[in-house]
């Protein structure tokens, strides 16, 4: 035997790498005209749509530019990345994504971003979409895509229960209000035994986003624990998930599963959502889409391009920007991955009106979504406290689902997590 | 460098005396000098932001403009009077022990297994490291799947036997079981393989002679091998204390479905997840996730400090034992 051997313990010290994108050797003052060689970075989450082929039309135009897409898997990916570095004061792309939902955020800090005003993009967008990326009365960002919602249906599964098949019968039964929604869902859980949507989460943000001022005053002011139509929306979604809901919350692997198993028949489907479910059901060769929504129609989602002060490159990124939500590029996204523009001048687009999704067994999601847009009647508004608040009340529909408090116990708690915010 | 001694004559004496201050310092100053990067390297990654963490607490931070109204201690005032802190700390504390003592059993078993003489030994060393080397983000994704509530792996053979299925994402023991799993799966041949270490240190003749007189395999390893092992054991006890009270990944990454991590009635919740939460989310509430930050380290100093009065005990048992 050996004798006594002393192993020395090694003290491994970890080095963190730090990820700097590199953004060119040129001068700060440059103008990414002429011939200088440039390179640009893009950065983006989920799928804009913003295609490698897209990308490169843009430098076929400027030779001297390259595009480099950076793509986080998801808003809230993004949006801890650009505050990081929005607080470092460096490392961010030349052009940032945000998303609707926590823009009002980073319009805190509207001196950070240039003002991406100009001839080229004047009257682009509708008011309410021009009034999001505005900030000290500044353009900040420029609009990329709208969420307008519409309904998505297994056509298998509702035919079974007698619902209809094609888009225009199914969207003649569930026609009207929530409670029309809800009827039709009764009528397919008697005939079936399974569920009608995935969540009550999910179907909550369909009605959170009809209300001019949900969780908060047009001031900021919180209201969500006193607004009546917060609770009537809870105890309601509430009431129709004990019997309608898959109880499968948005984003986990059970929804992504269940979409493909078919144990939900329908869901809320805002344009962008188009992907999602391709990407989550790819063997599924049933779903599509009825052109209709409750109680007429509403946006959810929808994000905006800036450019941060801090870039190297900024008059070349704003032209960049620019180009990249003219309506002709955002079609082109469109047809990529579902991103519906919010440039008006797409919707008369021939481009546009006409385009099909073959996984949607080729609906008509041209027509579809821009019928669903003209629907939209209220701009919700959507302050600095909106995504926490929205996270406490999620919270609180999920305890319900779950099985893990009552009703009114839940609620009780969402009051006390909102006001635990402040 | 202290060759200009052997020459003494040539130089003159204001060189001499100049060399010889030079060695002065050398021999003072030099040992500090070759210790200073580690406390150079701590004061910057450590020490600074520890200290600068203590001021944001204080104040109402904003975080990109890097400044903020002074708030005395309402910061900590505020985070002690949330039940989530108070959950988030029961989880923490919980999800530490599910993890830790399974943890280190299964390392001691394995490596009291690898201390035997088995075959392809390096094999077996390398293989129980291999979880390691997993990136803990792609356990997460891998782990979350496995323990999905309806369509997960584990639940899909639960009820295949007729067995009910478990609410891994719904109920607080199962949620941070499942946690716990993934921790110990990552940690558990990290930590195997220094206790293996510890035991490879151990005399090979008290085996014999344990032997000789007539003490079997279970009588050495409890006899021998374990007060043998002591420091080492203490060491892996105090790295997975101070770990396991800062987990992040794991809990941060179990459930993708709500921005708000840690379960929707904090059913996995954890101290470092409830700071990541009030910090970004809450619109950038800096100060009090400081001011958990160092409630946090301060729970740690506690645990710390138990830690080395239990080391403390053992070390003047064995003193007297010894004597």
């Amino acid at each position: 035997m050996s004798t006594s051997r002393r192993t020395i313990a090694a003290a491994v010290a970890g080095a963190a790498a730090l990820a700097l994108i590199a953004t060119g050797c040129a001068p700060a003052a440059s103008t990414g005209g002429d011939d200088e060689k440039i390179t640009l970075t893009l950065g983006t989450f989920n799928n804009f749509g913003y295609s490698d082929e897209l990308l490169a039309e843009y430098t076929a135009l400027h030779p001297n530019v390259t595009i480099k897409q950076n793509i986080a898997k998801t808003s809230d990916d993004a949006q801890t990345n650009l505050f990081t570095k929005l607080a470092a004061g460096s490392g961010l792309s030349d052009v940032e994504a945000v998303d609707g939902d926590w823009m009002p955020k980073v319009k805190q800090y509207s001196d950070l971003f240039v003002d991406l005003a100009s001839d080229d993009n004047a009257g682009r967008y509708s008011d309410w979409k021009t009034a999001g990326g505005t900030a000290d009365g500044k353009l900040i960002g420029l609009g990329t895509d709208i969420g307008p919602e519409a309904i998505c249906y297994r056509a298998d599964l509702l035919s079974a229960a007698g619902l209809g098949t094609t888009p225009d019968e199914v969207a003649a039964n569930i026609a009207g209000d929530w409670d029309a929604y809800y009827a039709a869902g009764e009528k397919y859980t008697a005939a079936t035994g399974k569920a009608w949507f995935d969540s009550a989460g999910a179907t909550f943000q369909g009605l959170a986003n009809q209300y001019q001022n949900f969780y908060e005053k047009d001031d900021g002011t919180v209201i969500a624990t006193e607004n009546p139509d917060v609770k009537a929306a809870f105890e309601s979604v509430l009431g129709a998930s004990s019997t309608l809901s898959a109880h499968l919350q948005e984003w986990t692997d059970d929804w992504a599963a269940g979409m493909a198993n078919g144990s939900f028949a329908t869901m809320l489907c805002p344009a962008w959502m188009l992907g999602v479910i391709q990407g989550d059901s790819p063997d599924a060769t049933d779903w599509n889409i009825a052109n209709v929504f409750p109680d007429g129609g509403g946006n959810w989602g929808g994000s905006y391009l800036l450019v941060p002060t801090q870039g190297k490159h900024t008059e070349a990124a704003k032209e960049f920007t620019d180009w990249l939500t003219a309506p002709e590029q955002q079609i082109s996204a469109f047809k990529t991955a579902g991103t519906f523009p919010s440039q008006i001048a797409a919707y008369d687009d021939p481009a546009l009106t006409g385009a099909t999704n073959e996984f949607f067994n080729d609906a008509p999601i041209g027509t579809i979504f821009a019928d669903r847009a003209n629907a939209v009647t209220v701009t919700p508004f959507k302050g600095i406290n909106y995504g926490a608040i929205m996270g406490a009340v999620q919270n609180g529909l999920t305890r319900v689902e779950q099985g893990q408090q009552s009703v009114d116990d839940s609620w009780t708690q969402v009051i006390a997590d909102i006001k635990a915010l402040g | 460098m202290t060759t200009t001694t052997l020459r003494p004559t040539e130089r003159s004496p204001r060189r001499i005396a100049f060399s010889q201050t030079l060695s002065r310092w050398d021999i003072k100053l030099s040992p500090y000098l070759y210790i200073s990067p580690f406390f150079i390297l701590f004061a910057i990654v450590g020490l600074f932001p520890l200290i600068y963490t203590g001021y944001i607490s204080l104040l109402d931070w904003d975080p990109i403009r890097h400044s903020g109204k002074f708030m005395g201690l309402d910061n900590f005032a505020w985070v002690l009077g949330q039940t989530q802190f108070w959950l988030a700390l029961r989880n923490t504390i919980s999800i530490f022990l599910l993890s830790a003592v399974p943890q280190l059993i299964i390392a001691l078993a394995i490596a009291a297994v690898l201390d035997s003489n088995i075959r392809a030994k390096t094999f077996w060393r390398m293989g129980v490291l291999l979880p390691y080397i997993v990136m803990p983000v792609a356990v997460a994704l891998i782990f979350s799947k496995l323990f999905s509530n309806d369509y997960g792996l584990i639940n899909t053979l639960l009820s295949d036997i007729g067995l009910p299925k478990v609410g891994w994402h719904t109920d607080v023991i199962p949620s941070q079981i499942a946690i716990a799993t993934m921790v110990n799966f990552r940690w558990t041949g990290y930590n195997a393989l220094i206790l293996l270490a510890g035991m490879q240190a151990i005399p090979r003749d008290l085996y014999e002679s344990a032997a000789i007189d007539g003490a079997g395999r279970f009588r050495r390893f409890f006899s021998i091998t374990i007060p043998q092992l002591r420091p080492t054991l203490i060491f892996v006890i105090i790295t997975a204390t101070i770990g396991g009270l800062q987990i992040f990944d794991e809990p941060q990454l179990f459930d993708s479905s709500s921005t708000v991590a840690g379960g929707a009635s904090q059913q996995w919740l954890t101290l470092t997840v409830y700071l990541h939460n009030v910090g970004w989310y809450q619109n950038g509430k800096y100060g009090r996730a400081a001011a958990i930050a160092w409630l946090l380290f301060l729970l740690i100093v506690v645990i710390g400090l138990i830690n080395l009065a239990i080391t403390r005990r053992i070390a003047n048992n064995d003193a007297r034992r010894n004597r």
